[in-house]
Formats: C-alpha cells, structure tokens, sequence
C-alpha cells in the first residue's frame, strides 16, 4: 500500500478540485470543507510517506505500470518527504487562515478560489515527488498558471503585476524545456534516476553544460534569485491575503527544491567540478541578493512589499548554503533547515501582515502606531517572528546562522561571515523601525474606539499564533536532534556531507 | 563563406529554432505593448517546440506504426525505419501548457484593459506612479 501514497497525494486535491468546481453551482459555501478535508488527507498521507520512507527506504511508484526509463517515475527519498510534510502542512494551515479573508476579498466566486488554491497544491506537490523531468515542467506550469491568477484576484496593481509574473515566469519554464530538450538529445532519456547513470561519460560536451546553464536560469527566476526577482515583490505584495502566504512559503520553497533535486540528483557534484565553479558562482550571486534584497527592504513604506524584498534576501541565504554544501562537512543540512525555518517565519510575517489589511486595510508603515495595543496577539506572533528572523536564540533564525557560520567557517570561506552579519544587520534596520512603530510610537486620539481592543477573528489568529509559536519551537526542535537523521540521509544520497 | 553555410545547413532546424527564439524574447523584453509582448512569448514557446519537434526527425524513416515501415512484412523491425515519436507526444503537453498560458495572459490582458483604459506598458507605470 505504502508505496501507492506519492500518487494518491498528487490526485486527490486534483480530484477534489473538480468536485469544487462543479459544487460551487449549487452550493458556494462548500468549497471550503472539501478543501480543508482534502489538505487534511494529504499532511496526514505526508506524515505516512515520511514514516515509511524512514523505515523502509525510497519509495518507487510508476505510473500505469510503465518501467522507469519509457513511463513516469514517482520517486520519493528523504529530501522529498521531509518537503512534503513542510509543503502539505504549510498548505493546511494557510487554507484555514484564508477561509476569512476570501470571503472578505472575493465574495460571489469563494469555490472558484479553493478549485484554483487546490490545483495550486497539485502542482507543488507534484513537483515534489516526481522523478521524472518532463513531468515536473508540466506540474511546475500548473503551479504557476494557477499562480498567475491566483495573483491577479488582487486589488490595485494586482492584475498588472500578474501579466509582468506571467511573462517572465513563462520564460523561466521556457528554458527549462530548452535544458531538458539538450538532455533528451544527448541521453534519450528523462528519467531523474536514468539520466543520473547515463550522464557521466558526457559531462565535457558542450550540450549538457548549456542544458545546465539553461536549467538554472529557469529555476533562478522561479525562485527569484537576486536579477532575476524583478516579478516577485508586486506579485507577492498585490495578491489577495491568502496567496501571498502561500506563493512566499509553499510555491517559493518548492521551487528551491526543484533545484536542489536537478544539481544534486541529476547532475551531481562530479559534473560540477568538470565545468564552471557554479557552487562559487552561487555563493556570490546569494551575497549579493542577501544585501541587496534587505536594502530594497529597508526603503519600503508597504509592510507586504517589504517582507517580499525580505524574502529576496532569504532565499540569498538558502542559495548561499547550497553553494557551500560541497565544501563543508554539513552538506545540505543549512540550505534544509533554512527552507523550513524561513516558510515557517515569513508564513506568521504575512498573515499579520494581511490580518492588519482584513481588519483596518493598512498597508503602510507609517499608519500602524498603536497596533501593538489593538491587535495584541497577532502583533505578538509577529513580534516573535521578527525575533526568530533576526536570529534571537533559541529561535528557528539563530539555527540558521549558526549552521550557516558553522559551514562558512568549515568551507574556509571567510568573507561570507562578513555578508551575514552585514545581512543581520540591515535586517534589525528594516524590523526594528516596524517594532518602534507598532509597540512605541504612540499618536494623538481623536476618537475614543481607537484605543479598544479589535483582534482579528480566531480562524486567523490562531494558525499566526500556532506559526509565531512555532517559530521558536522550530529552531528547540532542530537543536535536540530529532530531524537530523532525516538530513543526515540526505546528504549521504547525494554524497554530501564528507569532503 | 562555403564553409559558414555548409555549418548552418548542416545544423539548419537548430539555428532555425535559434533565430525563432531570438525574436520572441526581443518582443519580450523590448516591446512595450503588452498584447506584443505576449505574441512573443508565443513565438518563443513555438521556437521550443519547434526544436523538440525537429529531433524526433530521421532520413528516410517514417510514421512510428509498425505496419507502415519500409518492407515491414519481409524483415525485422529496424528502428531507424521509424521517426522517434516520444519528442512529438512531449510536445502535446507543452503545447496544452502553451495554449493554457495565453489563454491566462489574454485574459488578463482584458482585465489589465478594463482598469487602465490603455495597453501599453510605458502609460500604465506613468499612471501607477500618479497615485
């Protein structure tokens, strides 16, 4: 039975999208249900790939029967597994979250968005457990087509911001065909675990370097790695509340896998060394999105433009510890329990972000004085979010960094120390400003009901609070060990983690 | 100048794709209607699948049906007889995708119409910065 999961995962929100869809005409308000009981089944199907796959192995599952090299391969290790836990259960709690602000932000079309919010988390946990590279560029456009409009709900600049996302998005899916037409040429092959095994004797002609080259580029601008950004900050700042929690956490992180899966799994570190210093390349290319995406931040007076520009930097430091992975005996663990950490911070970040917008439609820094005394507990949860990013011990943040210096300092590539603590730095910049504001400065009332207390409802408040608390227990949890096994498999199916 | 064209001939679906592929991303980048922008987004899907369609490609060989190949009665089925059919089946998806992504952009396009009266990109960020 167990080895059937990756695929039940992958259909059932498919399924139960359709059932959306056409319930939607007789009864709006069922949408919902259908949706939660589908995202319920799916972290509760992770956890059970997850078990499994620690006690029994990878699980292999083809599709229809077909062997691997002619039919579609559903492959899941300990890498996919650890993400599809993270994935499925960031998705649950953001769909509970957003049960409010949908029918606040689209009244008339809610089965519509949880059709569209469910064909989202079909295409992001696809990609997550194929192993196949065809079918992860089709599930990687129904991710970003439901991506697309999803962000274009929005109000003001949404739809503008939307096309700019579509257009540059479909370049990135574009090359990434291109690569995996290059590959297709030289192996006959698609298959992950195949072209793995047929590669090596290729790894010096020119045509695998460029499906390389083309490869990255088109996950460099799914991620929004540093030049490449240019489509994220509007997108994740004008979409509906909802959808920025989901596309800066789950669709963000799932991109980063994808291209943690295609370097290390397909082409692996030998090819690597045989070609350009592409681990020196990223670890420069992360600096740079690290100072520059807090610098971007720090001017922005819009609170979600700012966490945006806030993840730029973010996925700066998930880059900068891939590219270290080969050097440092930690392999991979930083870039891991940073995927985790950050989804789960910026995930409490933008629902108080958008719990502000639900409830007094503020978007603007400078108008939320006195916030800390009306909406009490969601500023909480983002007062200790704001703490874990900064990298307060025992925070989810401080492991970061510290896993992050650990690797530094192993790799001996000292002058990252330098654009960390740079990095750190202009992060207090930009947050303390939004703490003086929200719990210090205070204004001149003029009407007495702005001083009582106006929380958000429970449906949101409690899945921030749960983030805001997990923020902290994250980083407990990762210092007593109980995750390590998990990572330490991953480094060593990757050959990672001994130099 | 022999040379240089027996190259290009030698290799002419690659630099055909190439050339096709050049064109739309310029339209991308460098045209601010955003309707011909999506035109070359178009051209640049096509280009890939064009590509794609082309390695499937083989001399003399024909359709991937068994009963159809050159003497297929009298000896045994020879690969090369047959064009590679999976290129093409790859490219019926993308060409889904690629249909699924215009159909997204003009969509938006109409409602990116609706609220700013004017397609063109320039006027639209000179009527963002007004507000």
């Amino acid at each position: 039975m167990s080895h059937q999961l990756p695929a039940i995962i992958v259909v059932l929100p498919l399924v139960v999208s359709f059932f959306i869809f056409f319930s939607g005409w007789w009864v709006q308000r069922a949408g919902f249900p259908l949706a939660i009981g589908a995202l319920i089944c799916c972290v509760l199907l992770s956890i059970g790939i997850l078990k499994s796959v620690t006690t029994g192995g990878a699980i292999h599952y083809w599709l229809g029967g077909w062997e691997p090299p002619w039919g579609i391969e559903y492959y899941v290790d300990h890498l996919n597994a650890f993400m599809l836990v993270l994935v499925s259960s960031l998705c649950l709690f953001t769909a509970i979250y957003a049960k409010r602000t949908v029918e606040a932000e689209m009244p008339g079309s809610v089965a519509l968005f949880w059709c569209l919010y469910l064909l989202l988390n079909t295409g992001i946990l696809g990609i997550i457990v194929t192993g196949d590279l065809f079918n992860l560029f089709v599930l990687l456009e129904v991710a970003s087509l439901t991506g697309y409009s999803l962000v274009a709900i929005g109000k003001g600049r949404a739809r503008f911001a939307s096309i700019r996302y579509l257009i540059i998005g479909t370049i990135g899916a574009s090359f990434y065909l291109i690569g995996i037409g290059y590959l297709y040429i030289m192996t006959g092959s698609l298959n992950m675990a195949d072209l793995r095994m047929i590669l090596p004797p290729l790894y010096e002609t020119k045509v695998i370097q460029a499906a390389f080259v083309f490869i990255f580029i088109g996950f460099g601008i799914k991620i929004a790695l540093f030049p490449l950004h240019t489509w994220q900050p509007d997108a994740y700042t004008y979409a509906p509340s909802a959808v920025s929690v989901i596309i800066s956490t789950a669709v963000a992180k799932t991109s980063v896998y994808a291209l943690i899966r295609v370097i290390f799994s397909v082409f692996t570190l030998d090819f690597i060394k045989g070609f350009l210093p592409v681990f020196d390349i990223l670890c420069w290319m992360a600096a740079i999105a690290m100072i520059a995406g807090s610098i971007f931040a720090i001017v922005q007076n819009n609170f979600k433009k700012m966490l945006a520009y806030s993840s730029i930097a973010n996925v700066g430091y998930i880059v900068l510890a891939i590219g270290l992975a080969p050097f440092c005996t930690q392999g991979l663990s930083p870039a891991l329990i940073h995927i985790l950490n950050h989804a789960v911070i910026k995930a409490c970040m933008f629902m108080a972000a958008c719990a502000f917008i639900y409830k007094f439609d503020l978007w603007d820094i400078r108008k939320f004085a006195g916030l800390g005394r009306r909406m009490p507990f969601t500023c909480f949860a983002l007062l200790l979010a704001i703490l874990a990013m900064i990298g307060m011990p025992p925070s989810a943040g401080f492991v970061t960094k510290w896993y992050l210096i650990l690797a530094i300092l192993d790799a001996q590539k000292y002058p990252f120390l330098i654009f960390i603590f740079v990095s750190t730095l202009l992060m207090i910049v930009y947050f303390w400003r939004l703490i003086e504001i929200i719990y210090i400065r205070t204004t001149p009332v003029s009407n007495p009901s702005d001083l009582q207390i106006a929380e958000a409802p429970l449906s949101m408040l409690i899945p921030s609070l749960i983030f805001g608390g997990l923020t902290f227990a994250v980083g407990i949890v990762w210092m007593t060990g109980i995750i390590t096994p998990v990572l330490d498999a991953v480094n060593s199916t990757f050959g990672l983690g001994s130099r | 100048m022999n040379e240089l064209i027996s190259i290009i001939m030698s290799k002419l679906n690659y630099w055909i794709y190439i050339v096709l592929m050049m064109i739309g991303l310029y339209a991308m980048i460098a045209k601010k209607n955003l309707v011909k922008k999506i035109i070359g987004m178009n051209i640049l899907q096509t280009a890939v699948i064009l590509f794609f369609i082309s390695l499937g490609a083989k001399n003399k060989a024909t359709i991937p049906i068994i009963i159809h190949g050159h003497a297929a009665e009298s000896h045994a089925i020879q690969a090369t007889d047959y064009i590679n059919p999976l290129p093409h089946v790859l490219m019926l998806t993308a060409i889904v995708v690629a249909v699924a992504t215009l159909g997204v952009a003009l969509a938006l396009v109409i409602k990116v119409f609706q609220q700013y009266q004017t397609l063109e990109e320039d006027e639209i960020l000179a009527q963002l910065k007004d507000e």
